[in-house]
């Protein structure tokens, strides 16, 4: 650990910093006991922030920090299932590509192609403009986690075609290890590595794709988001009551969220090349 | 929404000309020719899949966008005759191409929808089709993406060389940690912010375009140009941070190569290398990465025109959504995906035009 991070590069180093932070936040400070944030009126509408509340509170007298916090740890949530799900499905079909060959790898890259190219938003507006409001959030990570799969299996295809020519999978071959067991022990800890980016990558579309989606409208009603947050204030013409916190702070953490992980998936990938000495 | 490519450097893919393996034997031309006619396949492929992707999932949930039109129109009117209710189902069902077998319906939705652009009427403005609706809608949102997508391309790549040749200036240094800033924030959220600034506190631009259609033609562009500023600025902002970050990652490592070395050291100037060797090699990268970026930077649009009231596709699919105009959806996101795909297809073919290691004779 001590070595890695001598060894990363200072935007790894930054970005590491500021997806951490967001973690903590979203996976320890949102444990923290407080009252639902999601009830109206627990407080007085309209407060400034103070000691009590640190971001004020809402018009409809939910407590802005709270609210803040069940927001970052849904979208990270969301962003983490989608990647998850993407990664192991693209790591999945890439590899039964690149090794099967032949046909399959003809229909199976015609179809990761297409997915690639194909414009996500439109179709996502699509499926969760029938679904409106009543789906579960559960139910939008799988619809988002339809697009996620291709650019990994992509990748991981044309790494397993360079992979199959190499001499340590060639001896795995003729000593008679089986194709399971080749895939498993000799080619996947290779995958994993070029997946921790893909994975960055994913949860990073997935939870703008959400935010997006939710100011359309279209993010479940019941679900506290980043986007929904920011979406809800809107609505309440937070703009104009100059409620700046309200509508400020999703903003803020929003855009500080994105430069995190957008810094940490360039850096590692740059870490990554030059470990490879490049 | 993020372009698929986001957060990977461009040299990661694969060169679409290259893409197809090639036996050694064909001519260039040969090459060539069946470079154009895989390229045009994939694109038909495309969008076919799109489209049947877009036809069969409304018909795999639960829920009848007919009965919800009934629904609606029952709250409205309150007690119905169950006779006229039926006719009304009826005539309903064949306006949402819900007539006939499965197969009917999907054979007469690729016929009319994709060929003709004939998606039935649009229940927001009854019986206007559509697709004339959208006719009118779409050109607004083609300018704007179209010339915000070229301009940030033009500038974030002669930024991005600039950054990238001179790596170790203070300036390039800047400019990439702006970049950086600016590329990963969602479409939406620069929107919000440039509105709630330059609109809100400051004045200078309508909180929610307005076009004037109604005066001259000089007030009808007056207007638009006003309407336009500030999408464009949102949208430009964000494109040129990729293209810079990118084209700076790129030229960055060509400059580094053994043949700008060597021009080096045969004592051409600096300027003559940047130009004739770093850039001429690094842009073609960023023309496939052009290619790929459109479908973001539609997306792009259509989440800018939604906050700024842009008159666009993307205001017109929020108007639809919200008075659940199920046609009108269907329609906008048909459309959408044809424009994308052939914008896409359009750059690739240019491609081998501008590779100066082809050559046709």
């Amino acid at each position: 650990m001590k070595r890695f991070w001598k060894n990363a590069n200072g935007r790894l180093k930054t970005g590491m910093v500021m997806t951490a932070f967001f973690l903590v936040l979203g996976f320890a400070v949102y444990y923290i006991p407080h009252i639902n944030p999601f009830t109206y009126n627990s407080y007085p509408g309209k407060l400034p922030p103070s000691g009590q509340h640190w971001l004020g509170t809402t018009s409809l007298g939910q407590d802005v920090f709270w609210l803040l916090m069940e927001s970052i740890h849904n979208s990270l949530l969301i962003g983490l299932i989608v990647a998850l799900i993407g990664t192991v499905v693209g790591v999945f079909v890439g590899l039964l590509a690149g090794f099967s060959g032949g046909a399959v790898d003809r229909m199976l890259t015609v179809v990761t192609d297409t997915f690639v190219v194909i414009p996500s938003l439109p179709i996502l507006i699509l499926m969760t403009s029938l679904m409106k409001g009543s789906s579960a959030a559960i139910l939008m990570a799988l619809v988002l986690a339809m697009f996620a799969w291709a650019w990994p299996s992509r990748q991981i295809r044309s790494m397993a075609l360079t992979m199959k020519e190499r001499d340590f999978i060639q001896t795995a071959w003729f000593s008679g290890e089986g194709t399971v067991q080749v895939i498993m022990t000799e080619i996947l800890p290779f995958a994993l590595t070029w997946s921790l980016s893909n994975f960055m990558n994913a949860t990073l579309s997935a939870i703008a794709s959400e935010s997006s989606l939710a100011v359309l409208g279209l993010s479940p009603a019941n679900l506290i988001s980043l986007g929904n947050m920011i979406q809800w204030a809107r609505e309440r013409n937070a703009i104009f009551a100059g409620q700046w916190f309200w509508i400020g702070s999703p903003i803020v953490a929003t855009v500080l969220l994105f430069i995190g992980l957008f810094l940490l998936i360039t850096g590692y990938n740059d870490y990554l090349s030059r470990k490879r000495g490049r | 929404m993020l372009n698929e490519c986001r957060g990977m450097y461009p040299r990661l893919m694969t060169c679409p000309l290259f893409y197809s393996s090639s036996n050694k034997g064909e001519s260039a031309a040969m090459k060539f020719r069946k470079y154009f006619f895989l390229r045009i396949l994939t694109c038909i492929l495309t969008i076919w899949i799109g489209v049947t992707f877009i036809f069969f999932i409304p018909r795999m949930f639960p829920s009848d966008p007919v009965e919800n039109m009934i629904g609606q129109i029952r709250s409205r009117s309150g007690q119905m005759d169950p006779v006229e209710l039926e006719a009304l189902r009826r005539s309903l069902r064949v306006q949402f191409g819900l007539e006939g077998s499965l197969l009917e319906q999907y054979g007469s939705f690729l016929w009319k929808g994709l060929l003709h652009f004939d998606f039935g009427p649009s229940l927001m403005s009854y019986p206007t089709p559509a697709g004339e609706i959208i006719r009118t809608y779409l050109p607004y949102t083609l300018i704007l993406s179209l010339t915000t997508t070229l301009i940030a391309w033009i500038i974030g790549n002669l930024i991005g060389l600039q950054a990238g040749f001179r790596k170790d200036k203070r300036s390039s240094k800047i400019l990439e940690g702006i970049a950086i800033c600016l590329y990963p924030v969602p479409y939406f959220i620069i929107a919000l912010i440039l509105q709630i600034v330059f609109a809100f506190q400051l004045g200078w631009f309508p909180l929610q375009s307005n076009i004037n259609s109604m005066g001259g033609a000089a007030s009808y562009l007056g207007s638009l140009l006003r309407a336009s500023i500030l999408p464009a600025v949102s949208m430009l902002l964000l494109g040129t941070g990729w293209w810079i970050i990118s084209m700076k990652s790129l030229s960055g490592t060509t400059a580094e190569e053994d043949f700008v070395l060597y021009a080096r050291y045969r004592g051409i100037p600096e300027k003559t290398i940047g130009r004739n060797y770093v850039f001429r090699n690094s842009v073609l990268t960023q023309v496939t990465a052009l290619a790929m970026s459109l479908g973001g930077v539609f997306s792009g649009s259509i989440m800018t025109e939604i906050i700024f009231g842009y008159p666009g596709v993307g205001t017109l699919i929020q108007k639809a959504i919200l008075q659940s105009d199920y046609n009108m959806i269907l329609g906008c996101i048909t459309i959408s995906i044809v424009a994308i795909s052939l914008s896409t297809l359009i750059v690739d073919l240019i491609y081998p035009f501008i590779d100066p290691r082809i050559r046709y004779s």
